[in-house]
């Protein structure tokens, strides 16, 4: 089985990054950008049986800083 | 004074550090990162710089979950004094030893220059040898030295006098200027300019030397 894990940097921190993607569409002629966040994706092969708690702790504990980043889980 | 300066694979400054604590008096010892524990009778612990890990996932992140980040957690913890520059500083706020976390620069860019800072208090073993509201120049060298907190926490470490250093023209988009913090015990100090960098007349000025010295002495009984 596997899980997928999306980390997004939360409301209201700055994202240096996403606003130099931003500004680079813009400068490509995409108009109509209006703002642009960067995260990541995590993928995860796990052992059948694997909880979605398990996953859930491996975020708090080193995926994702939950001072700064949210994350959301998708098992399949 | 026995300090332990930890190595982390990717860790870049760790001598650095050493020869500046060996310089102001300290016996080191050198502690590799899978050992998982400190030598006996350390006071002091010193997480260098560097980019421990390769910067993997977050900065710091992984260095924050080997076996000897336990043992500097338990160190601190007990009311151990523990010091972390640049990377380290990265280290100790992974660890939550430390509040806030440090983004990527607001330009983007890595940045490698000596940098004006303003001591804020001198309240710590660690700023003890400095007057507060003086200015002194460090080098830094980072890339995500950009820190950042709630407002909330940010609040708590302007009213318990805990901000440290702050930059005299902010390089990185640091929140309020911050450049070095301490913890609610003030024995835990992060910063990320780099004052071994700056500790000898043959690195273009001694402005860092102070910092180690002060530890020096206030540690020494031990």
């Amino acid at each position: 089985m596997k899980a997928r894990v999306h980390v997004m940097l939360k409301n209201g921190v700055l994202d240096p990054q996403g606003e130099a993607v931003r500004h680079a569409l813009g400068q490509l002629g995409f108009d109509g950008v209006e703002g642009v966040r960067q995260g990541k994706v995590i993928e995860l092969e796990l052992a059948d049986g694997t909880s979605e708690a398990a996953v859930a702790e491996m975020c708090e504990k080193l995926l994702a800083n939950t001072v700064i980043e949210s994350y959301s889980v998708e098992m399949s | 004074m026995h300090a332990a300066v930890i190595t982390f694979p990717g860790s870049n400054c760790d001598r650095d550090l050493a020869v500046a604590l060996e310089r102001a008096g300290a016996r080191v010892s050198m502690v590799w990162h899978k050992d998982q524990d400190l030598p006996k009778g350390v006071d002091f612990i010193g997480i260098p710089g560097g980019f421990s890990f390769g910067d993997y996932l977050r900065c710091g992140a992984i260095a924050a979950n080997s076996p000897i980040c336990r043992s500097v957690v338990s160190h601190a913890e007990k009311g151990g004094y523990v010091l972390g520059v640049c990377n380290g500083f990265q280290v100790l706020t992974e660890t939550g030893l430390l509040p806030g976390v440090l983004l990527r620069n607001a330009g983007l860019k890595y940045i490698c220059k000596p940098v004006g800072l303003k001591v804020e208090t001198s309240n710590s073993v660690f700023t003890a040898r400095y007057n507060a509201g003086s200015q002194i120049t460090v080098p830094i060298a980072h890339h995500d030295g950009n820190y950042f907190v709630d407002d909330e926490t940010l609040s708590v470490l302007q009213g318990e006098d805990r901000v440290a250093f702050r930059y005299t023209d902010n390089p990185n988009g640091s929140i309020d200027d911050i450049a070095g913090i301490l913890s609610d015990n003030r024995r835990v100090l992060g910063l990320m300019p780099h004052p071994e960098r700056m500790a000898e007349a043959a690195h273009g000025g001694t402005d860092g030397a102070a910092m180690f010295d002060g530890l020096v002495q206030n540690l020494v009984h031990a």
